[in-house]
């Protein structure tokens, strides 16, 4: 959401939106006191955190005794070096929540734009299967966890159940085997937010103009041909914002592994916001914890700087 | 926002019909087909979409089911979609019981949400508007660094928050899951954006007659966000009573969980007890889903505004 606003204040907002009240001079901290209410809880919980966080993650630093001794670069040391605990801890987590985001971004980003594709005329009924689809995403991770914990249950779970019924291999233990467990986080997680991304494919293909595809239509394309031409090209800022949006959610998966998997076998699916938690706010190893969350989160902005950067390549090359 | 624009192109004389206006953007060719087989068509997509959708639904439906049968039932192999026989025992159990207090845990969600998505709207409105509306010194510098920490990863700010609620002496207490998470970017975003469609000249006529700022705010901006506002408030409720990581570590006594941290631990306790786990999971979800029943097109429209237009 964020990428594409960042434009407006210099262009649109900071020009036009004073200028066009013309109105009774107000004083000088009027405008402060309109924000100081936001601005409190936005320094006290968001801006100080950040640079609290840096600070913390260079120290050895525990709630529960008073001595928090300066070790600098430490803690950030230990995460690189393979013979220390946290470290090869850390990058199993690192490397569960790859393994989740490399499997589930796929059919994260194709299955709703299906689904949208599907829902994109015009027909009776649309709005309530446009609502169907969006029903799982409202409910929380904790309910969604609990639910598929017990459809996926190894023994008396619904869903070997019914592959057993169609004939298939009927004791697959979706809940504490890999890679079954990979694939049961991602097809719940498909299921559960795939009326998001949906939505949002849906409003960006009614913003492509009918003019185009009629175009098209009259140059002789098929509707592979218009798809490839008009359908993605037009979808392409609604794309980079899908693709970044679930890219972060699913680096950021926790719910599914704590409910469901527990992190089983033995942490292979524990991610990497699992482990940061335990680490800082469980064994309230803060420190340690505060600097894998900043290796985690500079991973992440690496990640969405290179997909801005495809995106915006394609762009020029057109 | 979501009227497709795509209808009101082609061939303007057929628009009274709605069926032809329903087909005309599938369309393959401009004489288009037989009619008979675009109604094969139509009754096929039909089908395609309802047997889809019955099936995406269907483990929801088996969470209510299951939350009405008995112990025994609800832990067999065959799953039965009919129970027999059909009772509120789990419903009683989860309700009474003093060690998983679910009432309490509801009604700490409730009172979480709904102070949490206030919370939102007094703070994210008055600055949303100064920003969208007021000239100030140092407003662009505000903005970007409040649009900037949209970019951070929220992880970063767990265990420093945590901290921070800790000298506060929040932990454990409902305040640390309201106020905290209300300090995010994106309320005053997404008001500053809608602020920016209101036509200024109301905002002049009411200063003209004498308003001041905040009378105008207050009579003339907000009485015309009204959508924005519920839209907002809406996300906030669902986002504050979803939420699930922050309130398993930062609430910890029985007593002050909200719902979805005490399914959680329900969970632990209770793991082979699938219908009193359901009977929890029904209950923290009938808010939710009546509130989308009620206002479905809100949240999809705000989530899809959200994810497009800011």
């Amino acid at each position: 959401m964020a990428l594409r606003l960042t434009a407006r204040p210099t262009t649109k907002g900071a020009t036009r939106a004073p200028a066009r009240v013309a109105t009774r001079p107000y004083r000088w901290w009027t405008p402060y006191v309109f924000m100081a209410p936001y601005l409190a809880l936005f320094a006290t919980f968001v801006l100080a955190p950040i640079g609290y966080g840096l600070w913390i993650s260079l120290h050895e630093w525990d709630i529960n005794f008073p001595a928090k001794p300066f070790v600098g670069l430490g803690n950030y040391r230990e995460l690189f070096d393979p013979a220390s605990v946290d470290g090869p801890r850390f990058w199993a987590a690192m490397r569960a929540t790859g393994i989740f985001t490399a499997l589930s971004l796929p059919f994260l980003l194709v299955v709703p734009l299906l689904v949208a594709l599907l829902m994109n005329g015009r027909f009776r009924g649309r709005d309530l299967y446009r609502a169907v689809y969006f029903a799982p995403y409202v409910l929380g991770v904790a309910v969604v966890g609990l639910l598929w914990r017990f459809l996926l249950d190894g023994n008396i779970g619904m869903v070997n159940h019914y592959l057993g019924v169609l004939g298939l291999p009927d004791d697959t233990q979706w809940t504490t085997d890999t890679p079954a467990a990979w694939w049961a986080l991602v097809g719940v997680t498909v299921w559960w937010t795939l009326g998001f991304n949906a939505v949002i494919y849906l409003a960006g293909l009614q913003d492509i103009p009918a003019e185009l595809y009629e175009a098209a239509r009259v140059d002789g394309a098929g509707a592979w041909s218009r798809f490839a031409h008009v359908t993605l090209p037009g979808l392409r800022p609604v794309l980079l914002f899908v693709v970044n949006a679930t890219l972060l959610a699913s680096a950021n998966m926790f719910g599914q592994s704590y409910l469901i998997t527990a992190g089983a076998p033995a942490d292979e699916t524990k991610t990497a916001i699992f482990l940061i938690a335990e680490t800082g706010l469980r064994r309230f190893e803060m420190g340690t914890a505060s600097a894998m969350s900043f290796v985690l989160a500079l991973a992440l902005m690496a990640a969405s700087a290179v997909l801005f950067r495809i995106f915006r390549d394609r762009q020029e090359d057109r | 926002m979501t009227t497709p624009r795509t209808t009101s192109v082609p061939a303007p004389h057929t628009a009274p019909s709605p069926r032809g206006d329903e087909t005309a953007p599938k369309r393959r060719t401009p004489q288009a087909g037989p009619v008979a087989r675009r109604r094969l068509r139509r009754s096929l997509l039909h089908l395609v979409l309802a047997v889809v959708a019955a099936f995406y639904l269907s483990p929801l439906l088996y969470m209510l089911v299951t939350s009405v049968k008995t112990r025994g039932e609800a832990g067999a192999t065959e799953p039965r979609w009919i129970p027999d026989p059909f009772t509120l025992d789990a419903y009683r159990h989860v309700l009474g019981s003093t060690d998983s207090p679910v009432m309490q845990w509801f009604l700490n969600s409730l009172l979480a949400a709904s102070a949490h998505a206030l919370l939102v709207l007094v703070t994210a409105a008055p600055a949303a508007y100064a920003l969208a509306r007021m000239d100030f010194r140092g407003r662009g510098v505000i903005f970007a660094g409040v649009v900037a920490t949209l970019f951070v990863p929220p992880v970063i700010l767990l265990v420093p928050n945590f901290l921070i609620v800790n000298e506060l002496a929040w932990v454990d207490s409902l305040p640390a899951v309201i106020v905290p998470a209300a300090a995010g970017a994106f309320g005053v975003f997404f008001l500053r954006q809608f602020f920016l469609t209101l036509p200024a000249e109301l905002e002049e006529a009411a200063e003209i007659d004498g308003a001041n700022r905040w009378q105008t705010f207050v009579r003339v901006v907000l009485p015309l966000s009204r959508p924005a506002l519920v839209t907002l408030a809406l996300l906030a409720f669902l986002s504050n009573w979803n939420d699930f990581l922050w309130p398993l570590y930062v609430l910890l006594s029985p007593d002050s969980l909200t719902l979805p941290a005490g399914l959680a631990n329900f969970q632990g306790a209770n793991n082979i007890r699938y219908d009193l786990l359901m009977a929890g999971a029904v209950i923290a979800s009938v808010p939710v889903l009546l509130l989308y029943v009620v206002a479905q097109r809100w949240v999809i429209e705000g989530v899809s505004r959200s994810g497009l237009k800011g």
